[in-house]
């Protein structure tokens, strides 16, 4: 009985076990990166990807044909043995039924599939962006396509001189996006939604947008101002130019901060065609006049406020319509992209209308804050009359005495 | 034998006034004429007491004139306060004074009730006194506590959560209690409801009955005189007109702190309570529950809350264990235990404000 008890734990023991993977023991390293990826999670093994048979010791068994040993995968067959899985939606409903299945389609029709295709290894594939041995979830902030890493990621070999020399690239970009206002965006506030290189030029069919396409990637995300643009006058001369859109004035990889300065003064793109005289440069200027007089506006009526509001007035409802202001000095900025001097002064004269409203209600706050003040001082000096009157009333009471003496308990 | 019909009125009658003959004011005038008060170097202490009985009065005035245009639902209740401090005529001076006279009122509170421990003032024949004074104390408290959720603004909506998170640890009655407090599973429109009727209505009927028991007490038991004149001659003065124009000038005194503290720094509105959004950090009650707040902070709810329960038990008892069954005081088991509560309120306060 207690034999049979003993062989009862020494099979579930067994069954317990892992399975075994002879691979680990002569590819350590590998086995150690892949300890994190998300593939081992669902129960894939070595043998998923480099088929051969991982419970054997025995070299020729292991590394069998017959059982499928693909050996180390070449550069080309990467996407298709990654695809045999991610394109087969039967499979991948069993662990991401959401996910899509078209990365190897999207993958051929990218410059970096297409040149693959004709045998050019130096591209990116897969692997290169996703890793080899330890991939990990995209949400995953260790993986190397999260948000916050792509750029370093495609900077890799897109900042590498000597590997995009052959490829007549240059290799400015990353160095250009870590000082645009999209990188702050994502680095600096948080927001991982704010664009990376994927979010303009794709991720698995990426492809740098053409002269024709570039207010349509911009206006993904800036729907407005696309939507301006593409009515006004400039959209057609600079189609007509063969330059790309949006680009023209705001750079592609190092987007900075539009303000004013951007229409009027030392660093105006308007002037790299427009002279301060002629009528595009007037309306530059009046445009850059009118925004700056806003932001201006409303940073003294929020100065003005917040100085009431400390003071401990009640200026809640004044502050919240100081917000409309702040969305109409964004309207004014939208509508600089009409290059229509009337759509620029609509929202800025009513932001204008507003700012002057807080003004009037800080300095009335601030007002009777004052009022308040000197009616204190005059409470203040009446209390202490009173208070003198009393002591004195005091005085005279107890100068005639009426105390009289008991036993204290 | 004549009748008091045919007696003709003579000159020669007393004169009486008119009030006086029909409401007997003549007996008032009478008993204050006579009634004394001791005069010694801790006289100073009695005046709390005024104090906060005046406190509490400029709390039922501001109060009933806040009540003409608050309104009690979450949809309004912000924006009413927002509109007493805006549109009405001084309506933020009645506020302000409301908030601030409200902290004052349970500061000279505790100032009262430290200064009765400390002067040994509980001692027979004043116990019952003592109780009453703690169910004011008490009273106050509630007041503070139903009275900081009325404006509907975040602080007071997640201060009120914390509360009635801790008000659930209770032991036995902890469920039932948060319930009937919230009026439901979690602090909404029910509870500013009920908040408002205990506020205005429950609260007040109650301490109105215990200020007169309070009140009645102490003239009938007269002041008491510090332990170390007991038994000795004591000097007394008229409570008429010396010391009721001495309570006077401390009144003087008390409205001059209250509109520095109202004129100068108004009590703020803060934003509109969101029942959706997350609390912000930082959230913490008003200062005088910031010493149990600190605790349970420290310790498990519910061990806190027995803590609380025994700490009451023997503050409320003091009377009791603080004098020999002959009636001698234990002046410095009393006093050591005052000065560890006291310690322990102002420590703790100070911590969990922090």
């Amino acid at each position: 009985m207690k034999h049979a008890l003993l062989l009862v734990l020494i099979a579930c023991a067994a069954a317990a076990a892992p399975a075994r993977n002879s691979c680990a023991e002569c590819h350590s390293e590998q086995a150690d990166q892949y300890r994190q990826d998300i593939h081992l999670r669902y129960g894939f093994s070595c043998t998923a990807c480099h088929g051969g048979d991982a419970s054997s010791d025995d070299l020729t068994i292991a590394k069998s044909k017959a059982k499928g040993f693909k050996g180390a995968i070449s550069r080309t067959a990467v996407p298709k043995l990654c695809a045999s899985c991610h394109s087969d939606a039967t499979v991948m409903h069993r662990y991401r039924p959401g996910q899509r299945v078209d990365q190897l389609q999207q993958f051929m029709t990218s410059v970096h599939g297409r040149r693959l295709a004709k045998g050019d290894t130096g591209v990116a594939n897969c692997v290169d962006c996703h890793s080899v041995h330890g991939i990990r979830e995209v949400r995953d902030a260790l993986s190397p396509v999260h948000p916050l890493r792509l750029a370093n990621t495609c900077a890799t070999c897109h900042s590498n001189a000597s590997h995009m020399a052959k490829y007549n690239i240059d290799t400015n970009q990353h160095e250009e996006y870590k000082a645009s206002v999209h990188w702050a965006a994502v680095s600096k506030r948080g927001d991982l939604s704010a664009p990376t290189c994927a979010s303009c030029h794709g991720n698995h069919g990426a492809t740098p947008p053409e002269v024709s396409s570039v207010s349509a990637v911009c206006g993904t995300c800036h729907v407005m101002m696309e939507d301006l643009y593409s009515k006004s006058m400039h959209a057609e001369l600079f189609a007509a130019m063969g330059t790309g859109g949006c680009s023209n004035c705001h750079g592609n990889h190092e987007i900075r901060k539009p303000g004013p300065e951007m229409l009027a003064g030392p660093d105006s793109v308007c002037q790299q065609c427009h002279d301060d005289g002629s009528t595009g440069g007037k309306v530059a200027i009046q445009m850059a006049s009118l925004i700056t007089k806003l932001t201006h506006e409303l940073d003294r009526a929020d100065e003005i406020l917040g100085r009431a509001r400390r003071s401990g007035m009640e200026v809640s409802e004044a502050q919240l319509r100081q917000m409309e202001g702040r969305e109409a000095l964004i309207m004014a900025n939208v509508a600089v992209h009409s290059f229509d001097l009337a759509e620029v002064e609509k929202p800025a004269m009513e932001g204008l209308a507003i700012a002057a409203e807080g003004v009037q209600a800080g300095e009335l706050a601030l007002k009777e804050r004052d009022t308040r003040r000197l009616g204190l001082v005059v409470f203040l000096l009446a209390a202490l009359v009173a208070m003198a009157g009393l002591r004195m009333a005091i005085r005279a009471v107890e100068g005639g005495s009426g105390a009289t003496e008991t036993t204290g308990r | 034998v004549p009748t008091t019909d045919t007696i003709p009125k003579t000159e020669e009658q007393p004169k009486t006034g008119w009030l006086d003959e029909r409401l007997g004011l003549g007996a008032i005038r009478e008993f204050l004429a006579h009634k004394t008060v001791p005069a010694h170097s801790a006289t100073v202490w009695y005046y709390f007491g005024g104090i906060t009985l005046f406190f509490f009065m400029i709390q039922v005035a501001t109060g009933i004139l806040l009540l003409l245009y608050y309104r009690p639902s979450p949809a309004e209740a912000y924006e009413s306060v927002q509109f007493i401090e805006t549109q009405v005529a001084f309506g933020w001076l009645i506020r302000s004074v409301h908030s601030w006279a409200a902290n004052l009122m349970v500061l000279a509170a505790f100032i009262h009730m430290f200064s009765v421990v400390f002067l040994h003032a509980y001692r027979r024949p004043r116990e019952v006194t003592w109780l009453s004074g703690l169910v004011l104390l008490g009273l106050a408290l509630a007041f503070g506590f139903s009275g900081y959720l009325l404006p509907w603004n975040e602080t007071a909506f997640f201060a009120t959560k914390v509360a009635t998170d801790m008000a659930s640890t209770v032991p036995l009655i902890g469920e039932p209690l948060a319930r009937f407090l919230r009026g439901g599973d979690d602090v909404g429109g029910a509870t500013l409801t009920r908040f408002f009727g205990f506020h205005v209505a429950v609260l007040p009927a109650i301490t109105t009955l215990f200020l007169l028991v309070h009140l009645v007490l102490v003239q009938k038991h007269g002041m008491s005189t510090p332990l170390s004149l007991e038994n000795k001659p004591v000097r007394q003065i008229p409570f008429f007109p010396n010391f009721f124009l001495r309570e006077l000038m401390t009144w003087y005194g008390a409205i001059a702190v209250l509109a520095c503290l109202a004129a100068l720094f108004p009590w703020e509105l803060g934003e509109k309570a969101d029942p959706f959004a997350p609390a912000p950090e930082g959230i913490r009650p008003e200062w005088y529950f910031l010493a149990s707040f600190y605790t349970l902070k420290l310790v498990p709810a519910h061990v806190g809350m027995v803590g609380f329960g025994l700490m009451t038990i023997i503050w409320v008892t003091l009377p009791f264990w603080g004098a020999t069954t002959g009636g001698v005081v234990r002046r410095r088991r009393v006093a050591a235990a005052g000065a560890l509560m006291l310690t322990y309120l102002v420590v703790f306060s100070i911590l969990g404000h922090l």
